[in-house]
């Protein structure tokens, strides 16, 4: 057997494991959350005897992120947990209720595992942050500052509130919504202009084309401001953003890398760029603590042969969040498995068709 | 498979991207044409004035003379299409195949474009009225009466965002080139043929390549690539429905074109001999398929509105689809999906009113949505509105479609509202007059003329030369004393 073939089927049995145990914690009436030990009963299968391994999730109904708006929030805090500090990260919320994820330690973890991804010659130990993104009740804006902390810097960050940014374009505001991204671009270039010898930075593609032109326009670059690594994020993040990035944004002297994610699944990270992947983007999933799958369109238990497009289902499997399967709102194809990440990853994510003509994506 | 690049001021630039460009009737790809993103235009833009630059080393007298030779190229040449050629059957073939516009009218767009171009010289002197270029190119001069005058360019590139569903819209950036202003081209999705083409022709009569950026893009992208034209190009223009329009009123910076509700008033003098004027009238409705912010939408009349009705409902009721390369063929297929059914619907709904009756249904074999596997059809309409306050009696449909509106000689211009084209048949003084001083009609025909006979010589939408130049003061003396 190959070393990657080995190394799937290491991970594979890993994740079998894994699942077990996340199950077994759940739905276990001492240490389960109020939420999980409450379905239990209308499942129709036991979890704790029926789940023996990552496939057997598929007993359990789409979760509906519907049911994370609103509160008790204490109804997702696994019992296991109770005594622990939580915060409460939201998502959407321009209008209505947002949906909420309650959150003790996945963020640092997430981070702290995805931090070992990152090349050190190019975000190097030490360094300091810029945080070019959300900021509010969003779990990025701890999740980045802690990987800044934790790999020995500082993370400084902008005020960007989203949802005023979704009402204005809503409203047809175009020309507010350009003078509120013109704010946000002011306050990154008075952080890099104050002297915090800023080398690494978080962006979403709109922002860091609109931080590298300002500088462009000023006379600088963001290599000269000196930034020397990037990570970036969003269904904006397309092969052909990337490689204008690379080629005429930021040179080949700063290194970007793609990341995808959302506040339930945690952080995928980007295949490593390599030419002959002509700037296609592929994301591996932090398994076993998150899975992406590829499903067909019209049956989300079947995953897509290698290659094949479909749905983008995510599982989080953590002790402070179980979600058996989840259809995201985007769409990509099936990839193999990669020696770094030897399990299936997505490539070319993008907005579900389906949805991709009513929702509005990439607003910062 | 022909590959269209995007162009960056003359330089192709294949993106990573590419939307295929699909016959509507056969799902055939007839081109993959490749798709640029927002950035790319950001950054460009930074280097427009390079193209401006460019321009200025021809004289405004050279860039009229190649564009009149582009013109030629333009209507009978084999021209280069990104990695292949276009012939000008082919080019007539391909834009009728994803516009949905039969052959003929292809062609005679395309004979509307090289005319503007092969007469530039004749339209630049009409819109500038008679302006020397040099003044133009220096920015100042002193005019034969010995009056110095200044015209500064309000930008170094102008942008366009254009539709799929006309191709006569491309006359109106012509005059940009030989202005010595860069161009920026944001083509419809289903409508890359001409902007294309053009630039064949133009680089093939000697127009630099580097004044000209064409940025393509599919519906998906388009509002993005759209959006940083207008943001990007000091000067742009863009093509949409009237919620385009209201987003950019006042902004000095953009020219939205839209619907034009263009439409023919019979004077009551002239109104009890109507029937000398159904020819005008359908003409001006259902010519180039009723697609034109110049075609007419409605024909208002104080008496006699229910026979000019059925008249025009006899002369085009029984219109219906044929094959795109029949040279008969009189209605354009709409090829996004869902369009026709939802115009049609509101017809439906608008006839409920009891001030709405439709004319053509009587004359017609069938409904007026004809829908097949890939495309649909909406045969002509002709509605009798007896209320001029009736929301029917005030709306435009992309198909020949016509209210016939009864309404008094003295309501017509506060009922009327923004009218682009209106043609008044009168020959009544006060009326004419009244019309002269009406500021909701954009172009006034007083006479027999329809409301799709443009003469280029005259402005359209506003003069080019106003949005693109600013008058000011400029001296090179002191000025006499006073």
């Amino acid at each position: 057997m190959s070393d990657l073939a080995t190394q799937v089927t290491e991970a594979k049995e890993a994740l079998d494991a894994h699942t077990v145990k996340m199950v077994q914690w759940h739905f276990n009436p001492e240490t389960g959350s109020p939420f999980w030990l409450d379905q239990a009963g209308d499942l129709g299968f036991d979890p704790l005897t029926d789940v023996t391994c990552f496939d057997d999730l598929k007993k359990f109904p789409l979760f509906e992120d519907d049911s994370l708006r609103g509160g008790p929030v204490q109804r997702w805090i696994p019992k296991g947990l109770a005594d622990k500090p939580a915060y409460v990260f939201e998502t959407g919320g321009t209008t209505g209720t947002p949906k909420s994820r309650v959150v003790m330690d996945d963020f640092r973890i997430d981070y702290e595992l995805f931090s070992e991804t990152l090349p050190d010659e190019m975000f190097p130990p030490g360094s300091n942050w810029l945080m070019l993104g959300p900021s509010g009740p969003r779990r990025l804006r701890l999740a980045v500052e802690h990987l800044a902390q934790h790999r020995g810097g500082i993370c400084f960050c902008v005020d960007l509130d989203p949802r005023w940014v979704v009402k204005l374009l809503k409203k047809g505001k175009t020309e507010e919504a350009k003078d509120y991204a013109a704010h946000v671009i002011d306050q990154a270039m008075t952080v890099l202009e104050a002297g915090h010898d800023i080398k690494c930075a978080f962006s979403t593609p709109k922002l860091l084309e609109a931080l590298a032109l300002r500088l462009i326009d000023n006379g600088s670059s963001v290599k000269e401001a000196g930034i020397t690594g990037i990570f970036c994020g969003g269904t904006e993040f397309t092969p052909q953003w990337y490689r204008f990035a690379r080629e005429e944004l930021l040179g080949p002297d700063v290194y970007i890398t793609p990341t995808y994610g959302n506040t339930l699944m945690g952080l995928a990270c980007g295949k490593p760029f390599d030419p002959a992947d002509d700037y296609k983007i592929t994301y591996y999933a932090p398994q076993p603590r998150a899975v992406v799958e590829v499903v067909d369109f019209d049956d989300h238990t079947q995953v897509v042969e290698p290659g094949g497009t479909g749905r983008v289902k995510l599982y989080t499997l953590t002790d402070e969040l179980f979600i058996p399967g989840f259809l995201e709102r985007d769409e990509g194809e099936r990839e193999e498995p990669h020696e770094k990440y030897p399990w299936d990853g997505v490539s070319s994510v993008r907005p579900f068709h389906v949805f991709a003509k009513t929702t509005t994506v990439g607003v910062y | 498979m022909i590959e269209i690049p995007i162009v960056r001021w003359g330089e192709p630039y294949e993106s990573m991207e590419k939307m295929d460009v699909v016959h509507f009737e056969s799902g055939e790809t007839l081109a993959q044409v490749h798709e640029a993103n927002a950035g790319l235009i950001r950054m460009d833009m930074r280097k427009a004035r390079r193209a401006r630059e460019i321009l200025r080393e021809f004289t405004i007298e050279q860039l009229v003379d190649m564009m009149a030779t582009a013109g030629e190229y333009y209507v009978n040449d084999t021209l280069p299409l990104g990695n292949g050629d276009q012939s000008p059957d082919d080019f007539c073939k391909m834009q009728s195949a994803t516009t949905g516009l039969p052959e003929h009218m292809c062609r005679m767009n395309m004979t509307k474009n090289a005319f503007v171009m092969k007469n530039m010289h004749q339209i630049l002197d009409a819109l500038t009225r008679g302006l020397p270029y040099n003044i133009l190119s220096d920015g100042y001069g002193k005019e034969e009466r010995d009056v110095m005058v200044s015209y500064q360019a309000n930008c170094n590139a102008a942008g366009w965002v254009l539709p799929s569903n006309s191709p006569g819209v491309h006359t109106l950036w012509l005059p940009v080139i030989p202005l010595q202003i860069g161009l920026v081209l944001k083509p419809g999705p289903q409508e890359p043929w001409t902007p294309f083409r053009m630039y064949e022709a133009f680089a093939k009569a000697g127009i630099p390549r580097e004044a000209i950026s064409i940025y393509p893009g599919g519906t998906a992208k388009g509002p993005e690539l759209g959006s940083a034209v207008l943001e990007t190009c000091e000067r742009s223009v863009i093509f949409g429905g009237l919620a385009t329009i209201e987003r950019y009123v006042g902004n000095p910076r953009v020219s939205a074109h839209g619907p034009g509700f263009s439409k023919i008033f019979l004077g009551d003098d002239k109104v009890d001999d109507w029937e000398k004027y159904i020819d005008l009238m359908a003409d001006s409705v259902y010519i180039n398929s009723g697609r034109s912010c110049i075609s007419c939408s409605g024909i208002w009349a104080s008496r006699h509105t229910a026979e000019i009705a059925d008249a025009l409902a006899q002369r085009l009721g029984p219109m219906a689809p044929l094959p795109m390369d029949n040279p008969e063929s009189g209605l354009a297929a709409f090829t996004i999906p869902g369009a026709a059914e939802a115009m049609s619907g509101q017809i439906d709904d608008g006839c409920k009113s009891d001030a709405v009756t439709e004319a053509t249904d009587q004359y017609r074999d069938g409904d007026r949505l004809v829908q097949n596997e890939r495309c649909d059809f909406l045969r002509p309409t002709v509605l009798h509105v007896t209320d001029p306050d009736d929301e029917m009696a005030n709306t435009e449909f992309m198909f020949p479609f016509c209210s016939v509106v009864e309404c008094p000689q003295d309501q017509f211009l506060e009922k009327a509202g923004y009218t682009l084209v209106g043609s008044l048949l009168s020959d009544d003084e006060a009326l004419g007059r009244s019309f002269l001083d009406a500021t909701n009609i954009d172009r006034l025909n007083i006479g027999e003329v329809k409301t799709i006979q443009l003469n280029w010589l005259q402005p359209h939408e506003g003069n080019i030369i106003d949005f693109l130049f600013r008058a000011r003061a400029y001296q090179d003396s002191p000025p006499p004393p006073h």
